[in-house]
């Protein structure tokens, strides 16, 4: 019998926000997946797990199934088998998932979606069929071509061919009702998820980066409506709370779009002096920030559209002409982030080859910046203490200057 | 070793050689020529590459992965990786990558010569999302150029769907073609699109009559190895041509002759008549220790009967041609249908098949540091591999243009125990036969 895990308060008193964050914790960096064993006892249905950068998770909720967003082990898991699958010059996040997989924790997902995010990922759907054969697997290939009639078209027929197949699993195939209603779910959390954001923007020292990140994170693995219960809570917790401001430099976290960081790594760049404002982190809920439902667009063309128009430009979408380097750019200014924190994995190709195009818009709007790689596992904060810390002294230093 | 007419240790070269020499020259001169003549470039890739509508509309294609792996064969890509890491690249990504953009900031071309700025970069990434930040870097150092994605959804079903054909369809005639039109100024004549892709089919016949050659015994090629030459026009700028006809003609008729001959191929040793062994290769070839590590193999009498990455511009070989009947189509399938844009499960039973078919004795995995496209997986297809054939394969890592990453010693030390392995295997399973036999 799997372990519940609550998510809410046992007692009637208000909980404080770092009481939140550590019930999150438990949820979403718990690599035997007991919150999902415990809602599929509970419910009788069935899970589907989905690899970063994104997942339909509108479809799967509507096809009356639980989303999981599987972002690897990090610095959970002991890597066994994981390395007899990879070679030492790939990047961690297959390694441990295949570990997971291979150790019996992801057996409680009955079918795993694997977006085109990049060639390794692409490569692991043939591994998971290879290796996985009695289990759904379905490869995600967002359109690159942006255009309504092609890349959109092509993209809702393969949302639609999605939902078609997981209705097959669950006995449930989600018409336009059905969606419509879960992508309202979505967006209410979306919705929240964003008044979070404006919270950090305000008054980052109410929300600190940790705690943010577990809350975040816990939507990964939980029910979207649970969710938004928590992330409410987790606002006027954190608004409520007694925390006085400290003079951190505010920086944007931007590459670790995939493969995410140990906790200990953010908790560091915090310690070490910088609030962290905006960040890419845990993408795979939220690569669609905005509202998805569109007035006059049917539930499916809204979803298809999303992924193409107001995606997050990662690393993993092709936008020439420079678009992404001004994204970051502007989202600098409307946050009034003081600099940016590039942290990509090793051995991370998109990430790692953005990285050249992001620091030259940087440089030409004047932001500083900085750079590291990281491997879900690092160990040694020490480097990176020392250099957040250097970081945002110099970045403080400037600013009073001017 | 068997090996004949080695003048030595200087190779002799087949006639079929020098003209693809003549060839690939006289192409690189109309390349820096551009500036001069007026004749627009598009820059592209080798998987999924769209030569013949380039060729009908007279423009000149130049594919980066090639600008590389000529600096590494030429000795130059160290220092141009070099080049790119100092600009910021990460030690960490693929060298074809940083070795282009090194030559690029170097003002230095694959032969010395700098290459004309393209007019298009035509961005067709059948089987590699590295080739989308590729062409993203280079539209950043390219600003004026235009640029066409074409998106090729992945086999990851190992079957191409209706909707997967009609989506590439309608980017080629939405998207490419247009902006060839745009940059050219001319329209598409798709009478000489027709006409380029009978030639192109001509080619592709002979060119798979090479490659099935290897099923013969002593194999009168190296499928790997030699093969890297024999693609060289097929995956280039010469599909359509009078002279890639001409040229894969010419190669046929001299494999031919050497397979009547009971001769091998030319190695840098000489030539192989006599084979100790056969082995299928999957992964690209290391390019800057190419003719050591042929040498590895020649001395040890193997020979590489079939390989995958002479597939990576097109599966010929399991029956797809360009089509003059129905061209767009035919484009389509082309693209869907490039090795990289298989799925590790369609791959993994490719190369069991021309174990198989080809009758090797082993099979070896070439890893390269480089290329995520191939490499991730390849560590499974190797042990499903072994289950599938009941061979043995043996597992190598280097690089492909960063001479960091081979080592000499250790690859050559890990090849002497592989081919004692099958020799040995081979030798038992010979004496069981024996014991058998009355
Ligand atoms: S970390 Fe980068 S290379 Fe690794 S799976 Fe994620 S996107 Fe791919
Ligand atoms: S990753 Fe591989 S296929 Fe892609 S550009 Fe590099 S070498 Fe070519």
């Amino acid at each position: 019998m799997a372990t519940p895990v609550s998510t809410q308060s046992t007692s009637s008193a208000p909980r404080r926000p770092e009481e939140i964050a550590k019930a999150c914790e438990a949820i979403a960096f718990d690599v035997s997946f007991a919150p999902v064993r415990a809602w599929k006892e509970r419910t009788g249905r069935k899970a589907i797990g989905f690899l970063p950068i994104y997942g339909p998770r509108e479809i799967v909720t509507a096809a009356g199934m639980l989303p999981v967003a599987v972002m690897g082990g990090g610095d959970r898991v002991e890597i066994v088998r994981g390395d007899a699958y990879f070679q030492s010059y790939l990047c961690q996040l297959p390694r441990s998932t295949i570990e997971l997989a291979l150790g019996g924790q992801l057996d409680v997902l009955d079918g795993m979606l694997f977006p085109a995010t990049c060639d390794v990922l692409r490569n692991l759907s043939g591994m998971w069929r290879m290796s996985f054969p009695d289990k759904l697997v379905r490869y995600l290939d967002f359109p690159h071509d942006h255009r309504p009639l092609v890349g959109m078209r092509f993209w809702e027929n393969d949302l639609r061919a999605l939902a078609h197949d997981l209705g097959a699993l669950s006995g449930i195939v989600p018409d336009e009702t059905a969606l419509a209603r879960s992508i309202a779910l979505y967006d209410e959390n979306r919705a929240l998820l964003a008044s979070l954001d404006a919270l950090r923007v305000e008054a980052p020292h109410r929300a600190p980066i940790a705690e943010v990140y577990a809350l975040v994170r816990a939507g990964a693995v939980l029910p979207v409506e649970e969710h938004s219960v928590l992330v409410r809570e987790y606002i006027a917790a954190a608004k409520a709370a007694d925390r006085a401001p400290r003079d951190h430099a505010r920086v944007l976290v931007v590459g670790a779009f995939c493969e995410q960081p140990p906790i200990g790594l953010l908790v560091t760049l915090e310690r070490a002096g910088c609030y962290v404002v905006g960040d890419d982190l845990c993408l795979a809920t939220r690569l669609v920030g905005e509202q998805v439902a569109t007035e006059g667009v049917p539930p499916f063309a809204s979803l298809a559209r999303a992924w193409v128009e107001k995606a997050r430009p990662t690393a993993s979408r092709y936008l020439p002409n420079e678009e992404k380097g001004r994204w970051l750019v502007d989202r600098c200014r409307a946050l009034r982030a003081d600099g940016v924190v590039l942290a990509a994995p090793s051995f991370c190709d998109p990430a790692l080859l953005e990285q050249p195009m992001l620091q030259t818009a940087l440089d030409r709007a004047g932001i500083p910046h900085t750079c590291f790689k990281y491997a879900e596992n690092t160990a040694q904060l020490q480097p990176i203490y020392e250099q957040a810390g250097t970081f945002s002294d110099s970045i403080r230093l400037f600013t009073e200057a001017a | 070793m068997s090996t004949r007419d080695t003048e030595g240790g200087h190779v002799p070269k087949e006639p079929s050689m020098i003209k693809q020499k003549e060839l690939l020259s006289a192409y690189y001169d109309r390349l820096v020529a551009a500036p001069q003549t007026g004749q627009k470039v598009v820059y592209t890739f080798v998987p999924g590459n769209l030569t013949e509508l380039l060729l009908a509309f007279d423009v000149l294609p130049v594919l980066p992965e090639i600008n590389a792996l000529q600096s590494a064969m030429r000795g130059r890509s160290g220092d141009f990786i070099a080049e790119a890491e100092r600009a910021g690249h990460s030690e960490d990504v693929c060298s074809y990558v940083k070795c282009d953009l090194g030559m690029l900031r170097a003002k230095s071309g694959p032969t010395g010569k700098p290459l004309p700025p393209p007019d298009l970069l035509l961005l067709s990434y059948t089987g590699c999302f590295t080739f989308m930040k590729w062409f993203e870097l280079l539209k950043q150092e390219f600003p004026k150029a235009e640029v066409a994605m074409l998106h090729v959804p992945y086999q990851a079903d190992g079957v191409v769907t209706p909707e997967m054909r009609q989506y590439v369809l309608a980017q080629l005639r939405e998207e490419v073609v247009p902006k060839l039109e745009r940059i050219t100024g001319k329209k598409l004549d798709e009478d000489r699109l027709r006409e380029l892709m009978e030639k192109s089919a001509l080619a592709e016949d002979d060119f798979v009559a090479v490659l099935e050659a290897g099923k013969k015994k002593p194999s009168p090629i190296d499928g790997y190895f030699g093969a890297v030459f024999y693609i060289a026009p097929l995956f280039s700028a010469f599909r359509g041509t009078d002279d890639g006809v001409a040229y894969y003609r010419l190669l046929r008729e001299e494999v031919e002759q050497r397979a009547a001959e009971g001769r091998g191929p030319i190695t840098p040793l000489g030539q192989l008549d006599d084979q100790r062994i056969r082995l299928v290769v999957e992964g690209p070839p290391c390019w800057t220790s190419f003719r050591e590590l042929w040498s590895m193999f020649a001395a040890e009498k193997a020979v590489v009967v079939a390989s995958t990455y002479c597939k990576v511009g097109g599966l010929y070989d399991t029956g797809f041609r360009h089509d003059p009947r129905r061209p767009f189509d035919s484009l389509a399938d082309y693209c869907l249908g490039c090795y990289t844009n298989l799925s590790l499960p369609s791959r993994t039973d490719l190369v069991a098949r021309y174990v198989r078919e080809y009758q090797a004795d082993g099979f070896l995995v070439h890893s390269v540091k480089s290329c995520n496209s191939f490499s991730a997986g390849q560590l499974l297809m190797l042990r499903s591999l072994e289950k599938k054939t009941g061979v043995p394969g043996g597992f190598l890592e280097s690089d492909l243009v960063d001479p960091r990453y081979f080592s000499g010693a250790n690859v050559k030390n890990r090849l002497e125990s592989y081919f004692q392995m099958l020799l040995a295997r081979r030798g038992a399973a010979a004496e069981r036969a024996a014991e058998v036999t009355p």
